[in-house]
């Protein structure tokens, strides 16, 4: 299981990375999207596997169970990124009524020379 | 005093809180915040006293101990910078009361403002990494709303870059938090100090240094990932753009400071040579940068990034004197970032413009405040006895006590070529005449309308600020002997970390305890 787990971090990854060095904001974001799951998955996966045990010890129990710590990390992570990846996809569709292109080449107006006006 | 460090947190917090669901006026909004950052930066004066006296403070949340909970945990370091996030806190709310638009008042600045001063507190005093990467995303997700706020589209443009490289910090800080959770099994900064050595695969651990090097890199603005900041920190107002130079790069530094000698061991070679070498291209480009443009928010921003390079020679160097330098220097950074930044929302104000061609004569009209930004100007630039002479000549003490030749010539190189957009910012926008015939090419009713609200009063709530941190940095620059030694107290504290674990693994015996009556 981890191994296959592994497998589907460096796939996702290395899919994340080709859509983030696309010109398209959404692919950008869909990389994205892309890699911030992979980070919760190597938490999941480096906190190590345990299948079919609880996660909290039983009373007085010598059992076998599963650390409950990088689940709650994960927990934390996958609400945080959700809040962050929103707020970005909303931003991009204001860039794009805004600017009126999604293609992060000619999203250039903060970069221009301002020899045409800036006002304060 | 268990109460202090939490106290820290939750005052940011409720006057975030408070800002927004108070049905007032935007003048009492920003009161609020500014009410609220004072009791922080009274709180934060407690703790930097009770750390010189005491040493470092703890508090462990929830009542569990050392590397099960999390811990809340102050030395010198996080003092000092504790303070002066306060002092700018202070100084931008009463700042922006007049420079914020109302509109963007209603749309809760104060309260993503407060956030943000929440975020990077809490990125100082936690002592748990996994903690510290929430309180990144607290500080980042403030900055997003700030950074959009009112947007129109050159802003939204600015908001877009800045936002994607951030989160690409964070995906990349968090898969490093993981990996070393993975290696050590801990998050605990203190036990990870003694757990990394113990670490079999040491390959490993560089790889994740490298990793906590490039996000934290990112957001301090290091070369080569600085591109960011100056491709949106001039799209903002300017009370936002103040806040940003002062104190986001600065949270970046801090978290490489304290990671990469808590938990990665200092003495470590390669990344002191890497860090070193980064610093000073940082250095050297943020300087031309600054030269080749002629907005001033955009020189400025240029600015931060050269300052950045300072900084990171100071850590890559190594050594205590050093560090200390860096510590010194960014303390200085940051006031006089967020100085210097607020003078220009003013000439911006007063000029009608940030662009050098099309001000001038502020001078004649204003010779007060063309000393102060002179002023702010050549603490900058490190003409004695101003705070950033002190901060250069600490830095180079540093390199010549360490014999870097290549060091201290960049250093003095990249000092004097500071001297050359600033000044021209005096001489263009302060020095010369009004530019009537500068502008050649537009038409005469152009003319009429500048000069009516060319030279609009900025209220008290511009000048206070201004003022009172004009006078700190002087005061600064004349008695740098109490900074100096609290930062090279701090350097120890960093580079001997023997007292911070101490005082992160007690369980119950806090130092203090008896001095809660």
């Amino acid at each position: 299981m981890e191994i296959l787990l592994s497998l589907l971090v460096g796939v996702l990854m290395s899919v994340g990375v080709w859509l983030i060095l696309s010109r398209n904001l959404v692919k950008f974001l869909f990389g994205l999207v892309l890699i911030s799951n992979v980070a919760n998955l190597i938490i999941f996966i480096v906190g190590g596997l345990t299948t079919g045990a609880p996660a909290l010890i039983v009373d007085g129990g010598t059992e076998q169970y599963a650390n409950s710590l990088p689940q709650a990390l994960v927990l934390t992570a996958i609400v945080i990124g959700f809040g962050l990846v929103s707020f970005t996809l909303i931003l991009a569709l204001k860039a794009y009524q805004a600017i009126g292109t999604v293609n992060v080449e000619e999203m250039n107006l903060a970069e221009k020379r301002p020899d045409a006006e800036q006002t304060v | 005093m268990n109460g202090l460090l939490i106290s820290c947190l939750l005052i940011p917090m409720i006057t975030a809180v408070a800002s927004f669901v108070v049905p007032a006026s935007a003048t009492t909004r920003g009161l609020i915040s500014v009410v609220g950052s004072t009791l922080l930066l009274l709180l934060s004066g407690v703790v930097l006293y009770q750390v010189a006296t005491h040493g470092p403070l703890s508090n462990q949340m929830g009542g569990w101990p050392a590397p099960m909970g999390i811990t809340l945990v102050v030395d010198m370091l996080s003092a000092l910078l504790i303070v002066v996030t306060a002092i700018v806190a202070v100084c931008v709310s009463l700042f922006a009361i007049d420079d914020v638009s109302e509109e963007r008042i209603e749309g809760g600045f104060f309260t993503f403002l407060n956030m943000l001063i929440a975020g990077v507190v809490g990125a100082f005093i936690t002592g748990d990494l996994f903690n510290l990467y929430v309180w990144f995303e607290v500080m980042l997700i403030s900055t997003f709303a700030l950074l959009v706020l009112g947007g129109n589209k050159v802003q939204l443009d600015g908001a877009v870059k800045y936002v994607a490289i951030n989160l690409i910090s964070t995906v990349l800080l968090l898969a490093a938090i993981g990996l070393l959770y993975g290696l050590t099994g801990t998050l605990n900064m203190a036990d990870l100090s003694v757990r990394v050595p113990q670490v079999e695969n040491q390959g490993l651990v560089s790889v994740v240094a490298v990793l906590f090097l490039i996000a934290f890199g990112i957001k301090a603005a290091v070369f080569p990932l600085y591109f960011w900041l100056p491709a949106s920190y001039h799209t903002l107002p300017i009370s936002v753009t103040a806040v940003f130079a002062a104190l986001m790069t600065k949270v970046g530094i801090y978290a490489l400071m304290r990671t990469f000698t808590l938990i990665f061991p200092a003495d470590n070679e390669a990344i002191n040579a890497t860090l070193l070498y980064l610093g000073l291209v940082t250095m050297v480009l943020g300087v031309f940068g600054a030269m080749t443009h002629s907005d001033i928010r955009r020189i400025l921003a240029f600015h931060v990034i050269g300052s950045i390079g300072f900084m990171l020679v100071g850590m890559g160097l190594g050594s205590a004197l050093a560090m200390g330098a860096a510590i010194f220097y960014m303390l200085h950074g940051i006031l006089i970032k967020a100085l210097l930044f607020m003078i220009a929302g003013i000439v911006g104000k007063l000029g009608g413009s940030f662009e050098l061609s099309k001000l001038g004569g502020l001078y004649q009209e204003r010779p007060g405040f063309s000393m102060v930004f002179l002023l702010a100007a050549l603490s900058l630039i490190g003409i004695p006895p101003l705070s950033g002479f002190w901060a250069k000549v600490l830095v180079l003490e540093a390199g010549l006590h360490h014999d870097a030749a290549l060091v201290v010539t960049v250093v003095v190189l990249a000092s004097l070529l500071t001297f050359i957009p600033l000044i021209r910012i005096w001489s263009e926008a302060f020095w010369k005449a009004k530019p009537i015939d500068a502008v050649v090419g537009t038409d005469a009713a152009h003319h009429k309308n500048p000069p009516t609200k060319t030279f609009a009063k900025p209220d008290h709530c511009s000048w206070l600020p201004v003022l009172g941190l004009s006078a700190i940095m002087i005061l600064f620059g004349l008695l740098p002997g109490k900074v100096i030694e609290w930062s090279d107290v701090a350097a120890e504290g960093l580079l001997t970390p023997t007292r911070y674990m101490e005082t992160v693994m007690q369980t119950t015996a806090i130092p203090d305890s008896g001095e809660v009556q």
